[in-house]
């Protein structure tokens, strides 16, 4: 490589760092240092494809749904989730066409375990109670998480999760209905409820992942903190989820499974009693409850319908 | 017209609500079942679009039955026995083998076939109801063609390209398409109750129907040249009440939460 060549490579380096230290968005034809491309393209396709996984755990209670009512809005949020996926995945795509890749070798990355869903999704559904939960409390976190990198310096992402957000609002909101609807229930009613806290709650709080590296082995929220993709640190959104939603869990009367939670004046924060972070670990290699039903379901998907794949690349070329 | 109604007519215009409902209720929940499953993810957004709008078809009618008085319309989506829908055979045959929640093994091939019959089906009904006696169902028959202009033009689609595609693809469509006409006998029947229903004039006669149904897919099936389906006599009449076990099944799972408590409010 020649000396020329050398110094514009840094000049692009400093010119890059010197636009997001200014505010200003990457476009995806822009220059970037590949350290950049490849944490946007591991976050955007575990976000897109944790959208896609979402849907199955969801999915379970779309035909049970019990009144018509319900039935109208849960496959409305499925279907948003669909589309956020559809979003996502078309922002990772543009970012992979340098390397060669495209949608169909991130279904490849899933199926060998190489590109992860969100620990969430790995969870098992047992009850419509859940079906509230999962709208009211994941979905509240995913808007806790997702408005962090609303901001995001790499634009098309930016730009992807301003509406993604909107449509999430309206998840919680139906989420939150369905919760209502159910604590002012019947006794047996609200027995589902509190049923789906006390199994759903460590999941709640692995939602944000470790609070660093030390806990887990790994983390990238620096990388992306660095690059002003996302702003706060894994443990100041887990802050801001349990500011926001322990009120509100406890006005219509449940009770969080956590007998030491408080929050701590002179510390300013949520004391909780920590997860066990080897589930997590476990989850993580696709080991959760659920993980390798839902990882077969897709799978199985994807190989029923190559015959379909096969005769649209056909009618194209 | 519809401020004094006699029993005679309204015994028609329930008959012809129920098939209606009962049609869009369970064609949505075999959709339903497709969500996360669909050969691309494009297409998983389509129809579960698809899918949403019908279930808004079926809680329309649902809701007009409720308005005569015949119980909530959650009731009589959820409740009502196999002996009592009046369904179409073919919405109630399952997606294809296993649960949907566990190994489905589901052939897009005869999603599409079906899809594609059940929908240009329901166009033709739906241009005949246009002109009916009875101004809710033409009220609630405009309402859905705009959203059905777009099913119909969607499966369409996939029925042409498969069709077309690839030897393969076009000997399993045909395949699919056998299954599917074998069991649309009923599709456009209005079972024993026809000539009260045609008197009342309700919706144009089962001939007229059949001949708005031909003139929508004779184009699709001259492009991709294959010959013309005749609807064969029904096997089992779902308009009066004769099902199989997979409507059974199919009611067990919509409705099991619903049946949990009756008396709660979801």
């Amino acid at each position: 490589m020649s000396v020329v060549t050398q110094l514009s490579e840094q000049e692009l380096q400093e010119q890059f760092e010197a636009r997001i230290a200014a505010g200003e968005k990457i476009e995806v034809d822009d220059w970037m240092p590949e350290e950049y491309r490849l944490a946007l393209i591991k976050l955007i396709s575990m976000h897109g494809i944790s959208e896609i996984m979402g849907a199955l755990p969801e999915k379970e209670w779309v035909p049970k749904a019990p009144t018509l009512y319900r039935k109208l809005g849960i496959m409305a949020k499925v279907q948003d989730e669909m589309g956020h996926g559809q979003l996502l995945l078309r922002v990772a795509e543009d970012l992979l066409k340098p390397y060669g890749k495209n949608r169909g070798d991130l279904m490849i990355d899933l199926f060998e375990g190489r590109l992860k869903f969100h620990n969430v999704f790995h969870m098992e559904t047992k009850s419509w109670g859940d079906a509230g939960l999962i709208g009211w409390l994941v979905d509240g976190s995913a808007i806790i998480s997702q408005t962090n990198m609303l901001g995001s310096s790499y634009g098309p992402y930016a730009r992807a999760l301003q509406r993604i957000c909107a449509e999430e609002v309206f998840h919680a909101q139906h989420g939150e209905a369905i919760i209502m609807a159910l604590v002012e229930g019947t006794p047996e009613q609200r027995a589902l409820v509190q049923d789906a806290l006390n199994r759903w709650w460590e999941s709640l709080l692995f939602f944000f992942g470790p609070a660093s590296k030390d806990t887990t082995g790994t983390s990238k929220q620096d990388i992306t903190i660095k690059y002003k993709i996302r702003v706060q640190t894994n443990e100041e959104l887990r802050q801001s989820f349990l500011s926001k939603y322990i009120p509100r869990i406890q006005s219509i009367g449940l009770t969080v499974p956590d007998p030491t939670l408080h929050f701590d004046e002179a510390q300013n924060k949520w004391i909780y009693q920590e997860p066990n972070w080897e589930i997590f670990k476990k989850i993580q290699r696709n080991e959760g409850p659920c993980s390798q039903e839902r990882l077969a379901l897709r799978r199985s998907s994807y190989e029923n319908n190559a015959w379909v794949r096969e005769a649209l690349t056909a009618l194209v070329n | 017209m519809t401020n004094e109604i006699t029993p005679e007519y309204k015994k028609a215009v329930l008959t012809v609500l129920y098939q209606l409902a009962d049609d869009d209720y369970l064609f949505s929940y075999r959709g339903s079942e497709w969500l996360g499953l669909a050969p691309h993810i494009e297409e998983d957004v389509a129809f579960s679009s698809i899918t949403q709008d019908t279930m808004g078809h079926a809680k329309l009618y649902y809701t007009l039955l409720e308005e005569l008085g015949e119980g909530s319309a959650d009731s009589l989506a959820q409740l009502r026995p196999k002996e009592e829908r009046c369904n179409s055979l073919l919405v109630e045959r399952p997606n294809g083998e296993g649960y949907y929640k566990e190994a489905p093994n589901y052939d897009w091939g005869y999603a599409v076939a079906r899809n594609y019959i059940y929908t240009t089906a329901k166009k033709a009904k739906i241009d005949a109801l246009k002109a009916s006696s009875y101004a809710p169902i033409r009220e609630v028959a405009v309402k859905i063609s705009t959203e059905l202009y777009y099913h119909q033009m969607h499966w369409t689609t996939w029925f042409t390209q498969l069709c077309t595609a690839t030897e393969e693809s076009r000997s399993r469509m045909m395949k699919a398409l056998q299954e599917v006409i074998k069991d649309a006998g009923d599709l456009l029947s209005f079972g024993k109750s026809v000539k009260h229903i045609t008197a009342c004039e309700l919706i144009e006669s089962e001939v007229a129907i059949k001949e708005r149904w031909l003139a929508i897919v004779t184009p699709t099936f001259e492009a991709v040249e294959i010959a013309i389906p005749v609807l064969p006599d029904p096997i089992i009449n779902g308009r009066d009440g004769q099902h199989t076990d997979d409507l059974t099944s199919a009611i067990e799972t919509m409705s099991e939460v619903y049946r949990s408590d009756l008396a709660a409010s979801w």
